[in-house]
């Protein structure tokens, strides 16, 4: 009782805190004049957990990484999408635990081996798409099996393509960029025309249209192709039409650095061509990077439900969230938990990673306002 | 401007040149003989022969893309009867030639594009003007979490609940379906509404988040500053200077997206199982159809230039500060 009591004062003072927080503008061009903005809370020798160095007014020595972060703390919707991101990515890590701890695993078809879950049609006796203490969010339509299972393996699925496709395109893209924009000339011509002609294909018209072929490139088409291969081919194509975009901004970003006085000043002294890309112009491209990244993230999730819907995604047994989908719109009029679940969770997961990224946007880059 | 164009189109044409030899020759890697999947499962040796030379595969690749090519602008013979000038080939699978297909599904695609197009730039851009007319308040701040919801939706999710909710437990509105406008103008609204609407959710969302942004930049402005400090009222300065300023980055992502749209929205044609240009393309990757695919792959890339250059030549009509170059 005295813990819930303690709790509830720490809550109210942060929530205090938070909201005071917010109001000031954030003038970080000041870096040096600036003091944190929380004054020592009247009641803060009661605070069990006061930051020792809120009180004292910090005038000089805070890094970029550590001016963002406080930033980006104060920011009450980043904190609780952060929360949920790490939520999903937690229950993704943790889903064999999860499984072992809630006696059921996504592949068995529990509605197929036990009598009296399904009915003759194939769908949850049980109201609700079969909700029970037993299935907590109910049961597949048809095969039977336990859609809590295929939701937190499918979170796997999803995020493991997604981030895969994210880190590749994003480094492909880096690294495409950063070289055309500084070489300049015929390198930067060619890779112009190759980022236009890719940003005129109809891209999901050739994520469909491409998949056989990345596939039967590693397969040929009478063996079944294997779920790490299906997977793969995913993220080949997604990367192979995503760099474009990421490559034409940092192209244009360090087009403009290349011309500034300590590009110069560091090819005056000396520097060799890879000493002023790692250490003069990256360290200035951090920023646009991880916004581009932490936008790409949630698209590529969509995308690849997407392309799982229409069919050309990831394959049965696999759980995926996209057939799910798929599924649950072939019996939505039957059985409309079925979609609701895969749906709901989806949207949660894009709208906090998409909430996450702004904030991220916001504490990297205080000066574009919104 | 004449300049401008002819470089652009004789730009645009080499680009679609590109993008259908790319498919073209790409799809050739795969192992599949659509001759054999034509024949049958009982397919004698010459049978299959005489399939593949009426398919005009028995020839060397490069021949057939020359003469899938050269069919466009002079039509083509082929076995199975002439084919008129812009001749894209012929659907061994559906018996048909390709551009008559497109042609037939091409007023579903297109409406669906013009419906919501319409419902995304009055419902988009409109809230966006009201948001940046009321920054920092609460219609700003409405306005800005709704946009936030709406771009994280997925159509293949929201359209199957919306139609649950909206046809089936509530019977507001009609099933999705294509009905032809010069025969029934009602039934063709009535059909497509639930598509259009569930369509331009993201868009809208997407466009009530640049509009602000954009809006919010020029207010900022100094030419803003010295209308208001002249005495203009700022209603005038909001809706005469402001918001012809920001319209610019607006028309190019529009032209971008109707570009994109007309190629065929696949996801929400699937979603209502609406025939248009998206499906065409599904079924003819499901069914290995090149010629299919070839034919409409080369009408969305067309559409995407197309508006691109479109794009570009209103934007210098808009602002005359931009020289077309």
């Amino acid at each position: 009782m005295g813990q819930g009591i303690d709790f509830r004062q720490r809550f109210l003072q942060w929530f205090l805190k938070a909201g005071r927080a917010a109001r000031p503008a954030l003038s970080l061009g000041a870096r040096s004049t600036m003091t944190t903005p929380v004054p020592a809370a009247p009641g803060t020798a009661a605070e069990p957990v006061a930051d020792p160095k809120a009180s004292v007014p910090v005038t000089t020595g805070r890094s970029p990484g550590r001016l963002m972060w406080l930033r980006f703390r104060r920011d009450r919707t980043g904190v609780a999408s952060a929360v949920v991101v790490a939520f999903f990515l937690l229950v993704a890590i943790c889903a064999p635990l999860i499984s072992w701890v809630y006696g059921k695993d996504p592949y068995t078809q529990y509605g197929q081996e036990r009598p009296g879950l399904l009915n003759e049609f194939g769908y949850p006796i049980l109201p609700n798409g079969g909700i029970s203490p037993e299935f907590w969010f109910g049961l597949e339509p048809g095969l039977g099996r336990d859609v809590f299972m295929l939701l937190v393996y499918g979170i796997r699925t999803s995020l493991l393509i997604a981030g895969a496709a994210t880190v590749l395109t994003t480094l492909i893209g880096v690294v495409v960029g950063i070289t055309a924009g500084y070489a300049g000339g015929r390198t930067d011509y060619l890779v112009g025309r190759v980022i236009d002609i890719l940003l005129s294909f109809p891209s999901t018209l050739f994520f469909i249209a491409f998949m056989p072929v990345v596939e039967s490139v590693f397969v040929s088409a009478q063996e079944e192709t294997p779920t790490w291969l299906r997977a793969a081919s995913l993220i080949t194509v997604l990367t192979m039409f995503g760099w474009a975009t990421i490559a034409r901004l940092l192209r244009g970003q360090v087009l403009s650095l290349r011309e500034r006085e300590f590009v110069e000043a560091a090819r005056v002294s000396g520097a060799s061509p890879a000493r002023i890309v790692f250490k003069e112009l990256l360290p200035n491209l951090w920023t646009p990077i991880i916004i581009q990244a932490t936008l790409l993230l949630p698209l590529f999730v969509t995308t690849e439900a997407g392309l799982s819907f229409l069919g050309v995604g990831i394959v049965e047994p696999t759980p995926d969230w996209g057939r799910m989908i798929q599924r649950g719109a072939e019996v939505y009029r039957d059985d409309i938990t079925f979609l609701i679940f895969p749906g709901v969770a989806m949207v949660i997961f894009v709208l906090a990673f998409n909430l996450l990224g702004d904030s991220v946007r916001d504490a990297l880059d205080p000066k574009t306002r919104r | 401007m004449y300049h401008f164009l002819v470089r652009r189109i004789l730009g645009a044409l080499v680009i679609l040149l590109i993008i259908t030899a790319v498919t073209f020759f790409l799809f050739f890697a795969i192992p599949r003989d659509p001759a054999r999947l034509a024949c049958g499962k009982i397919c004698p040796p010459e049978t299959l022969e005489l399939v593949r030379h009426n398919m005009g595969i028995d020839e060397p690749v490069f021949l057939q893309y020359w003469h899938w090519l050269a069919g466009i602008f002079a039509g083509r013979e082929f076995t199975y009867g002439h084919c008129d000038a812009p001749c894209l080939g012929y659907s061994f699978v559906n018996q048909e030639p390709i551009f008559d297909a497109i042609v037939d599904r091409f007023p579903t695609t297109l409406s669906l594009t013009i419906g919501a197009a319409v419902v995304f730039l009055l419902f988009g851009v409109g809230t966006g003007m009201i948001a940046a007319a009321r920054r920092g308040r609460a219609a700003d701040k409405i306005a800005s979490s709704a946009s936030l919801v709406g771009a994280s939706m997925q159509i293949y999710f929201v359209g199957v609940l919306a139609t649950w909710v909206l046809v089936d437990r509530l019977r507001v509105l009609e099933r999705p379906a294509y009905h032809d406008f010069t025969a029934d103008p009602f039934a063709w609204a009535g059909g497509l509404l639930l598509p259009w609407l569930v369509l331009s959710i993201i868009f809208t969302a997407n466009y009530t988040r640049m509009t602000r942004s954009s809006m919010v930049e020029q207010l900022s402005e100094d030419y803003v500053r010295t209308a208001r400090a002249k005495g203009m009222s700022s209603r005038t300065v909001f809706l005469r200077f402001a918001w012809r300023g920001a319209m610019g980055p607006i028309i190019t992502i529009f032209g971008v997206d109707l570009g994109t749209l007309l190629g065929g929205a696949i996801i929400t044609e699937q979603t209502f199982s609406l025939h248009g240009i998206g499906e065409l393309s599904i079924k003819a990757v499901v069914n290995q159809d090149l010629p299919m695919l070839l034919g409409v792959v080369l009408v969305s890339a067309a559409a995407i230039v197309v508006f691109n250059i479109v794009v570009d030549a209103a934007y210098a009509v808009i602002d005359p500060r931009v020289r077309l170059s």
